[in-house]
């Protein structure tokens, strides 16, 4: 089979975020999104991205020395805004998180049960420090939530689980799940499996994935 | 005449109290107001409770103040991070306390202090750890979080230009958190780029009126 790198999740992802959306992307992982969306996509499709640091319209990375402290993004990297974009304060944006109004909060993740419970934001580790940031805001707040993952730990675990052996960041928050595998749907009657990476079968799949899975008609 | 212009850093927080609560502005390190808290440290003020949306980044500002063993509590959504060295030796050390809150319960809870909300449901955190011990209901389809407001004795702030009126404009994503913490502390004292004459701002893009700033430094 052949697995995607995480630019090809990237990209995988960013193919279905339509015209028009208002779009969060979580830090590591799903911030790579922002390269395959189109500000400078050829068919003019506009697509803005939210940061929870108080911007709408985040563009690209700065040219090397254009970089300003004062604009950042949630990951506290260096971005620009496109034209048009806005800037508001914290409570104002994550009244558009809470509020409904943010069409995809695009998240990395530790585990996702089959119920769509979501774990990304501490290893349960007694030792470890927590921290949160927007995770708890955006997987309630979003109106669909998009985990991007690996679909197998480095010992080859599957990350979709019956039920998150970590702390839960939301419960029966995440709406579809796209791995480096496979992309899923999570809905109230299981996990339906609807796009397969080349030479996987869906029973390859199913036996990796620990927990079962509904074939889509339409999936290979 | 109003004037809130104040000579120097050290000068407009030369009250401060041990023990006070201080709201720190800023997002990392954009919009961190790095002189008004190097005053702080020079103030000496100690037992501290800080509300700031990180712990510290690298050896300056709210990292040093932590350095410095002048905070015995932090309220903050995301302590943990590459250059938090300083606030992790401390929180290992035991020597200062933490209270996790969501980004968005965060920036809520200061809202709701400036705005006289006594209380308030949000459905962030409902089901996970950071929910347990609290009030719960359910409202309509959905399930809620009680929270309470946080109040604070000051708010460290920095602005772009602000007026002798205390009106501020900020710039780009280093407004984050300063609007609602002027509006949430007694008294919020304000670093700013430029003074500017009573009329100079436009009034309608001033971000934080007047009446939630006591204090303001040109640094």
């Amino acid at each position: 089979m052949k697995k995607l790198d995480r630019k090809q999740m990237a990209a995988r992802v960013a193919r279905d975020i339509p015209e028009g959306a208002y779009v969060n992307l979580g830090i590591g992982l799903p911030t790579m999104v922002a390269d395959y969306l189109p500000a400078s996509d050829k068919s003019g499709r506009e697509i803005i991205v939210h940061s929870e640091n108080g911007i709408l319209g985040v563009g690209p990375k700065p040219a090397p020395g254009a970089e300003d402290e004062d604009l950042m993004n949630a990951g506290k990297e260096p971005v620009t805004l496109l034209t048009g974009g806005a800037y508001f304060h914290h409570a104002d944006s994550f009244a558009m998180i809470r509020g409904r109004h943010l069409d995809f909060a695009i998240l990395g993740a530790f585990q996702v049960s089959v119920a769509g419970d979501l774990a990304n934001w501490h290893t349960g580790g007694a030792d470890a420090i927590p921290a949160v940031g927007g995770a708890m805001d955006l997987a309630v707040g979003a109106k669909k939530v998009l985990v991007m993952m690996e679909h197998l730990t480095k010992s080859g675990e599957s990350k979709i689980v019956e039920r998150c052996s970590y702390p839960l960041t939301g419960a029966r928050c995440v709406d579809r799940i796209y791995t480096d595998l496979a992309v899923i749907d999570v809905k109230s009657d299981g996990l339906h499996v609807v796009d397969l990476v080349e030479g996987l079968s869906f029973e390859e799949l199913q036996r990796l994935s620990g927990v079962p899975l509904k074939r889509l008609a339409s999936a290979a | 005449m109003i004037n809130k212009f104040v000579a120097s850093p050290e000068a407009a927080l030369a009250d401060v109290p041990d023990g006070a609560t201080v709201m720190i502005h800023g997002f990392g390190n954009a919009g961190m107001p790095s002189a008004l808290i190097d005053a702080l440290i020079a103030q000496g003020a100690r037992e501290l409770t800080i509300v700031n949306n990180n712990a510290g980044n690298a050896d300056s500002g709210l990292a040093a103040l932590i350095a410095a063993k002048r905070v015995r509590k932090i309220l903050c959504s995301f302590p943990r991070q590459a250059d938090s060295w300083h606030f992790d030796k401390a929180y290992r050390a035991g020597e200062i306390e933490l209270e996790l809150v969501p980004q968005g319960t965060l920036a809520e809870r200061i809202r709701a202090a400036g705005a006289g909300i006594g209380a308030f449901f949000t459905p962030t955190a409902y089901g996970t750890r950071l929910a347990e011990g609290k009030e719960t209901r359910r409202i309509g389809e959905r399930d809620y979080v009680l929270e309470y407001p946080i109040h604070a004795d000051y708010a460290l702030i920095k602005a772009d230009r602000a007026d002798r009126w205390g009106n501020l404009t900020y710039r780009m994503s280093a407004r984050n958190f300063g609007p609602i913490m002027a509006a949430a502390a007694k008294i919020s004292v304000v670093q700013v780029r430029e003074t500017v004459e009573l009329g100079e701002l436009d009034p309608e893009h001033i971000v934080t009126p007047g009446i939630f700033v006591k204090r303001v430094v040109k640094h």
